[in-house]
């Protein structure tokens, strides 16, 4: 089976850092900032770089819609 | 290989439709409104009906849906939204009509306007968010607050003797000929999310079809007004509310699912 | 060649509004307007032009379809009496709120409360002075005939459109329920222009989405909206005062008066005139915007003035604030549904006015 990778960008501006999408995470990619945003809210972001498979649970549950999901299928 | 080679329009899975506007959105963090909101705009671009839309949006949180919702939209007073809806349906049968509305809205101020409009079987949809609770207002107490839950005007907790028995709406309109597509969805989970999408899908086919009244309920957070963190007012809804609003279609091409 | 016909009040309004092009009604019973929508019913318009007519479970209910309907450029309507009214006066401000044309009819009942089901004009101060919440103003119609219930259901539309405003024809049970002869007009085309700027019709595609509401939480805006119905409201002002005047040539006193009123105090003009008092009448026949001017100017050149009105004395105030001091202005008036008499107006202008 063709493996997955995937990278999600988070509208950092836009994320009011409920951590829904951390949760929805199968592989435990997302964390939050330690910085605020300019609302003052610590935001999602890909912590883990390889882990992401492109899955968008975390974009499809975002209640703010400010993560955009790509994939890729890696050949080997 | 680097994720900036990943992150390249050829690679794009999922993004936010533009069916929803960049404003950014009023509601709470973690609030399910906005899950809620792009699921239904999600559904309007994929059936292409955008040009064939309108909504309505009464008072309560979604009163400003109309900033986020990129389709033609009418802000109706509170309760008001299916009699706002059926005065556009009557006169525009072949456009797409819905309303979205909160637990206050349809169940207490809105219950003679949704109860009758369902019972004349208008072909519009309901978009119908359950959270128990009065939030644009500072979480009140609401027809759908459960037995003994805390809210500002029930600080002591629901007393069913003194305030009434939480009202299931959404069974009690699957009872009336008029609708066809009665379901209790959530949007809490990327699995729940994607049913309930299926879900406003069915609807609005439904009502492509005249079939009468689709009512999709969503049964939602309010993390503000339950004074908990968003993911822990997840967990709650799931403890909480879940065994009280049980998920699940109830009514389905005109047929009670079940023992309904 | 004419076409006449013997009709009700409410028959002439609710054929009118067929005849109009209108594109929908909305109603909920209520004595003594239900006529309206059971001959809308029997008619079955939507056979004839498309029209569509709807019973609404309330009168909330029916505003708020026509506020739906009017929000998508639909040439719609609803009628109630009194009660009913003031049920629906919440949809009535976010009516004027969002700028949205329609027709209302109140065919007026004795107040307060459940009152009486006979024919009253108590409702005057909430026509022409808002009723519901926040600054507005409705152009309101007051016929005097059943004709002019057939007539105004074709003005009420035009000023509703060209002012994108509610428009509220203000009638009573006596004007509801009588019987008179009408000369009917031709069927006008059932065309609603739909006019992008602002109609639902669906976001057509590279074009802006509208919206249709009358919220905006930004209160400098909302000065900024008020200031423009201002506006709106002071060129209506400019523009459509309408007005009737009978015998006030020569003229001593004068009887200012709207709908039955008016037919009253026509008959109670020749029983003075016959006894040598010399009385004329203004009829307003917008009450909302007010014949001020005319009514000054005519004023000027009166012993006195009665306004007659069934109720406590509502109209008179708009007919103080119009020709200010220096003139006798009383009202005469009965209430709860008691019309009254020639006589007695006459009666009343004697005692009121000219035994003074």
């Amino acid at each position: 089976m063709a493996k997955m990778k995937g990278a999600i960008v988070v509208d950092l501006e836009k994320c009011k850092g409920c951590e829904v999408c951390r949760v929805a995470c199968p592989n435990d990619v997302i964390a939050m900032t330690n910085e605020v945003n300019h609302k003052g809210y610590h935001y999602a972001y890909q912590e883990h770089q390889d882990a992401c498979v492109g899955c968008a649970n975390c974009a499809v549950v975002c209640p703010d819609g400010v993560i955009t999901v790509y994939k890729v299928k890696l050949s080997d | 290989m680097d994720i900036k080679d990943i992150i390249k329009p050829e690679n794009l899975v999922y993004q936010k439709t533009s069916l929803m506007t960049d404003k950014p959105l009023s509601y709470c963090p973690g609030c399910g409104h906005g899950t809620a909101h792009r699921i239904l705009m999600e559904v309007i671009e994929e059936m292409g009906i955008q040009s064939e839309t309108i909504g309505v949006a009464p008072v309560g949180c979604s009163v400003l849906a109309y900033d986020f919702m990129n389709v033609d939209m009418v802000g109706a007073s509170h309760g008001r939204a299916p009699a706002v809806a059926t005065g556009i349906k009557r006169c525009w049968p072949e456009k797409f009509v819905y309303t979205y509305q909160g637990d206050g809205d349809l169940a207490a101020i809105g219950t003679a306007e949704t109860i009758h409009a369902a019972n004349r079987g208008e072909n519009i949809t309901i978009i119908f968010i359950n959270n128990g609770i009065y939030g644009m207002t500072g979480g009140q107490m609401a027809p759908t607050t459960l037995p003994g839950m805390k809210t500002s005007t029930s600080p002591y907790g629901r007393d069913l003797k003194s305030m009434g028995n939480p009202l299931k709406m959404t069974e009690l309109l699957a009872q009336l000929p008029g609708t066809c597509y009665v379901t209790r969805q959530s949007v809490h989970s990327p699995r729940n999310v994607r049913r309930a999408k299926k879900a406003i899908r069915a609807a609005f086919e439904s009502q492509k079809e005249n079939k009468g009244l689709s009512l999709v309920e969503i049964v939602s957070n309010c993390n503000s007004g339950w004074k908990m963190e968003p993911v822990a007012s997840n967990e709650w809804m799931v403890d909480n509310m879940f065994p009280f609003y049980p998920l699940g279609d109830i009514k389905v091409d005109g047929k009670l699912v079940n023992n309904q | 060649m004419k076409e006449l016909r013997l009709m009700k009040g409410n028959e002439a309004v609710a054929e009118g509004a067929i005849r109009a092009g209108a594109d929908g009604y909305f109603g909920y019973p209520i004595t003594p307007q239900s006529e309206v929508m059971e001959y809308l019913m029997a008619e079955q318009p939507e056979k004839r032009t498309g029209m569509v007519v709807l019973q609404a479970e309330s009168e909330v209910a029916a505003i708020n379809m026509v506020y739906g309907a009017a929000s998508t450029g639909k040439k719609v309507m609803t009628s109630s009496s009194s009660p009913g009214m003031s049920l629906m006066q919440e949809g009535i401000s976010y009516l004027a709120g969002a700028e949205l044309p329609c027709l209302l009819l109140n065919v007026a009942r004795g107040g307060p409360g459940l009152g009486t089901i006979q024919p009253s004009q108590a409702d005057y101060f909430q026509s022409v002075k808002g009723g519901g919440h926040g600054d507005y103003n409705l152009i309101v119609l007051a016929p005097s005939s059943v004709q002019e219930m057939f007539d105004f259901a074709f003005l009420g539309f035009d000023l509703a459109f060209k002012y994108r405003n509610p428009v509220l024809m203000l009638s009573d049970g006596l004007i509801g329920q009588m019987m008179e002869k009408v000369e009917l007009c031709e069927q006008l085309p059932r065309t609603t222009h739909f006019d992008r700027s602002w109609t639902l019709t669906g976001k057509p595609d590279g074009q802006e989405r509208n919206i249709v509401t009358s919220l905006d939480l930004d209160a400098s805006m909302q000065e900024i909206h008020n200031l423009h119905l201002q506006e709106k409201y002071r060129q209506c002002k400019e523009a459509e005062v309408r007005y009737e005047l009978f015998d006030t040539e020569d003229a001593d006193y004068l009887f200012v008066a709207y709908g039955s009123s008016a037919r009253i105090c026509q008959k109670a003009i020749k029983i003075g005139r016959s006894e040598g008092i010399k009385i004329g009448l203004l009829r307003p026949i917008t009450l909302w915007p007010f014949p001020a001017k005319p009514l000054a100017e005519l004023a000027s050149r009166m012993k006195g003035i009665l306004s007659v009105e069934q109720s406590a004395g509502q109209m008179v105030e708009d007919v103080r604030l119009s020709v200010g001091s220096g003139v006798h202005i009383e009202h005469y008036g009965r209430m709860g549904g008691m019309i009254p008499t020639p006589e007695q107006v006459l009666e009343n202008l004697k005692k009121l006015l000219i035994a003074k």
